[in-house]
């Protein structure tokens, strides 16, 4: 016999249902704190989606960062609203010392005027005669406008879509099902990104959309067990047919969040400064969706519930019935 | 299922080998580069310097050269979105009809009465005639200078739209002939811009029309925006007019055919001119920077056939007469007419230093924008920090790699070794179809291929865990038939759960904007071929495992 790494037993035979106002519960509470959290503190929102412009500074120097000198420095330009932060990453050498610098959209003008941006520079240059200016980005309010728009129609399409699939392969309560849990991962991502004011800006759609792919697979595994049980089980109650199919399906869910965490950890940990944002977003996103296809998607589907068999009258004889069921 | 007929591994070998060649240059990219940066020079006619000829040397012809495109947030370079001002153009338009109009309505000054241009909107014409009972003749006599729209979606319609009101004509382009002139305007600039930056020579810039009245300029290698965009940017609109007189007031009041413009090295000493130009930049057939004869740097141009006959009537009427070459609304210079310019070549001076000589000899070369540019989006991203990004890339690839596979033997044993080559295959072929298509590596790219690395093997996993179950509801079932029912089983799970995370992808792909959709390519890529690696390579290993060790009891 060889070695096996088993996560997951054998068999299982857990009751998922069996907390299930407690699971349930905490899916509610955490998608209503999530909105409350966008609505109360705000998103903070990247210069793709305000305008403005962001300068990514360096400078070779062992002490650290005075953040305050930064600040005084380009506080003569009076550009307004002006964010100083500085950048940490486990790649950088022991000198490298980076920095952001994001400044508000100006009046009447789309992107930063060249004079302008020469200035920060020049004004930059009297905290540390070395510092060099790595990367600007800077967008008008123009496109920032049209792009919130195209990033909240891309995530609508997204869903009607997956709606639309999952409706046309399963049955429109599967549909739903996969929706709410879909709807419910992307609020509690977009919490999260609330809560600890982590910056939100076009890149965080790409792993919004990646993160709903991501989910509606893990759900539709499972579904797709269900649909299968269902035809294998038809005296067995909606319940434990569902409890059943999230069982024999647990070890994959395991295995494939396990191996898309790995590598996402990796990314995380090695991937650099520039797109950690964008894959926190992803390795949180698959965790909330890895726990959305086991306690929200089924526990909606038998909540609404299945028409099990559509020639028959009377509900309460359902599980008697002897002709074929609803699912193909 | 677990036998696989010879055809098909015939089939599956060969896309998998082909996959391989086709990824193989990516691993030399430096040399590669060189390689085909030295074969388009070449190509483009230029001789080769032996560094060049040498870095032709480093890959061999025969083998495939197509490489991944890197994108600018891992090469370094600069990205600027730029809104072309297409109203400008109606604008001109319409003001040049102004002097038809005028000379077609005068003629028949007898029933019309007087004729007035108002003030307008800009791309108005509107037109005050004295009786106004004749108004319907206006129109008519209008009317025939009304030409058809040459354009293939506005067959039948009129380039212009000419309305009346109380005594008053009213003529603006037709929606159909803007709708053209939009097109020609976008087109134009395309163009122009495309030359501007090729004359100042970096590596394959990416210009791109994006929506309506939009271009994307992508230049690797540009250490900033502003560099490029000072390069495009400027219009360089040159003319040539008539001067009536000079002014040191900038508001004074001048005749309404007359326009009143700065000296752009004398400060306070304004032009009138007649607005009409004599000849204009557009004729230009050359422009290169020279000397004037005091030795001070200048412009020499040529204009083509027909202005400069225009040009050479003008200076023979009119020598001892100033002239002024305006660019870009500032006079540069306004020289006297010696005598008669025959030949259409000439110079413009104004005390340029070597470097603006050069620079406007660039720009009138390559020709005037049609319109003016707003920029909307500007960004440059330094070659070191898209170094770093790469180091990054590479490093977080190759640990999620290793980690994956570990996990995966760990679980799976042998069937685990055959998922993690199934696996570097796929991202194998994922970089052969990015090469093949010219598709564009970008950082978040990266993030779609080590996210596709963890996705990647469910469907193996699928696959191997109802492979397992069928082992374990069945006893005594045979290790072929539970690979056989594994694969079968668990195929429909694999096509909704890919068909799902592809619509996403399209999703992301369709509507997406710059890294986002360079995401989406890699994303959907990977997802397509994984689904290829995972069913067919995988049981491609599978099935000849089993062929050759034929066990009687697997073990999964």
């Amino acid at each position: 016999m060889a070695f096996r790494l088993k996560l997951v037993p054998e068999k299982t035979n857990f009751d998922f249902f069996k907390h299930q106002v407690a699971t349930f519960g905490f899916s509610v509470v955490m998608v209503l704190a999530s909105i409350v959290l966008v609505l109360t503190m705000g998103l903070n929102l990247g210069i793709d989606f305000r305008g403005g412009t962001t300068i990514r500074t360096e400078a070779d120097q062992t002490e650290p960062v005075d953040i305050g000198a930064y600040r005084s420095a380009i506080a003569p330009l009076g550009l307004g609203d002006v964010l100083i932060t500085q950048v940490y990453d486990p790649n950088f050498r022991a000198d490298q010392k980076v920095v952001t610098i994001r400044i508000q959209a100006q009046d009447g003008q789309e992107a930063i005027s060249p004079e302008t941006q020469a200035k920060v520079l020049d004004s930059l240059k009297t905290v540390n005669k070395d510092i060099k200016i790595v990367a600007t980005e800077s967008i008008g309010p123009k496109v920032s406008g049209e792009l919130i728009w195209t990033a909240i129609w891309s995530v609508l399409a997204a869903v009607a879509a997956i709606l639309v699939y999952i409706w046309l392969r399963f049955e429109w309560q599967f549909s739903v099902g996969a929706v709410a849990a879909l709807i419910h991962d992307v609020t509690v991502t977009v919490g999260i990104f609330a809560l600890f004011q982590i910056k939100f800006d076009l890149s965080i759609i790409a792993a919004l959309l990646t993160i709903l792919g991501y989910s509606i697979n893990d759900t539709v595994v499972v579904f797709d067990r269900l649909r299968e049980n269902l035809v294998k089980y038809k005296k067995m109650p909606l319940r434990e047919v569902m409890n059943l199919s999230v069982n024999e399906t647990l070890s994959r869910t395991v295995m494939t969040s396990g191996t898309t965490l790995l590598a996402l950890i990796s990314l995380l940990v090695l991937g650099g400064d520039v797109i950690r944002n964008f894959v926190f977003a992803m390795t949180w996103g698959v965790i909330v969706g890895t726990y959305s296809s086991v306690y929200v998607a089924k526990n909606i589907v038998l909540f609404i519930g299945l028409d099990r068999n559509k020639e028959k009258k009377d509900p309460s004889e359902k599980f008697f019935d002897k002709t074929d069921v609803a699912t193909d | 299922m677990l036998h696989i007929s010879l055809w098909k591994r015939v089939l599956i070998l060969i896309v998998v080998v082909i996959g391989l060649v086709f990824a193989a240059p990516n691993i030399f990219y430096n040399r590669v580069e060189g390689h085909n940066d030295a074969v388009a020079a070449a190509a483009k006619g230029q001789a080769l310097t032996p560094d060049q000829q040498a870095a032709r040397a480093g890959w061999p012809d025969w083998l495939p050269s197509d490489i991944v495109n890197l994108g600018l947030d891992l090469r370094g370079g600069a990205q600027l979105l730029a809104e072309v001002n297409v109203d400008e153009v109606y604008k001109a338009r319409v003001d040049a009809l102004w002097p038809e109009f005028r000379k077609a309505l005068a003629a028949e000054r007898g029933t019309l009465g007087s004729i007035r241009r108002l003030n307008a909107d800009p791309g108005v014409l509107r037109i005050q005639i004295g009786n106004a009972d004749q108004i319907a003749e206006a129109q008519k006599i209008a009317e025939t200078l009304n030409n058809p729209v040459s354009s293939l979606t506005g067959v039948g319609q009129k380039t212009l739209a000419i309305t009346t009101q109380g005594n008053q004509l009213i003529v603006q382009l037709s929606d159909a002939e803007k709708a053209a002139t939009d097109d020609r305007t976008m087109q134009q600039s395309l163009e122009i811009v495309r030359r501007r930056i090729d004359a100042a020579g970096t590596r394959e810039p990416t210009i791109v029309r994006e929506g309506s009245d939009r271009i994307l300029i992508q230049v690797p290698g540009a250490s900033s925006a502003q560099e490029i965009k000072q390069l495009i940017g400027t219009t360089a609109k040159l003319t040539f007019n008539s001067v009536i007189g000079t002014s040191s007031n900038p508001n004074e009041a001048v005749g309404s055919d007359q326009e009143i413009l700065p000296s752009a090295d004398q400060k306070g000493l304004y032009y009138i001119l007649d607005s009409v130009p004599v000849v204009t930049g557009e004729d230009l057939t050359d422009a290169r920077p020279d000397t004037d004869q005091n030795g001070y740097p200048a412009v020499a141009f040529r204009f083509n056939a027909s202005a400069a006959r225009t040009f050479g009537d003008y200076t023979q009427n009119n020598i001892g007469k100033p002239f002024a070459i305006v660019l870009d609304k500032k006079v540069i210079s306004a020289p006297t007419i010696q005598s008669h310019i025959a030949g259409g070549s000439g110079i413009i001076t104004g005390r340029f230093t070597v470097k603006e000589a050069t620079d406007l000899a660039l720009l009138l070369r390559a020709g005037a924008l049609p319109a003016s540019m707003n920029f909307l989006e500007e960004r440059t991203i330094g070659p070191e920090l898209g170094a770093d990004s790469i180091a990054a890339g590479k490093m977080a690839a190759a640990v999620g790699a290793v980690l994956v596979v570990v996990f995966m033997i760990a679980s799976y044993g042998t069937f685990g070794v055959f998922a993690s080559l199934a696996l570097g295959i796929n991202i194998a072929l994922i970089f052969a179809i990015m090469s093949a298509i010219g598709g564009t590596l970008t950082l978040p790219g990266i993030a779609g291929i080590v996210l596709t690395m963890g996705t990647a093997v469910d469907a193996n996993v699928l696959v191997f865990e109802r492979i397992r179950e069928e082992l374990r509801n069945q006893q005594k079932a045979k290790a072929a038939r539970a690979i056989e029912l594994g694969y079968e089983r668990a195929m429909s799970a694999i096509i909704d759960a890919n068909v799902t995370t592809f619509l996403t992808a399209v999703i992301l792909f369709v509507l997406g904007a710059g890294p986002v959709r360079g995401f989406a390519v890699t994303f959907l890529i990977g997802i397509i071929t994984s689904v290829f690696t995972a069913i067919w390579v995988t049981r491609l290993f599978v099935s000849l495992w089993f062929a050759r060790r034929r066990p009687r009891e697997l073990v999964l």
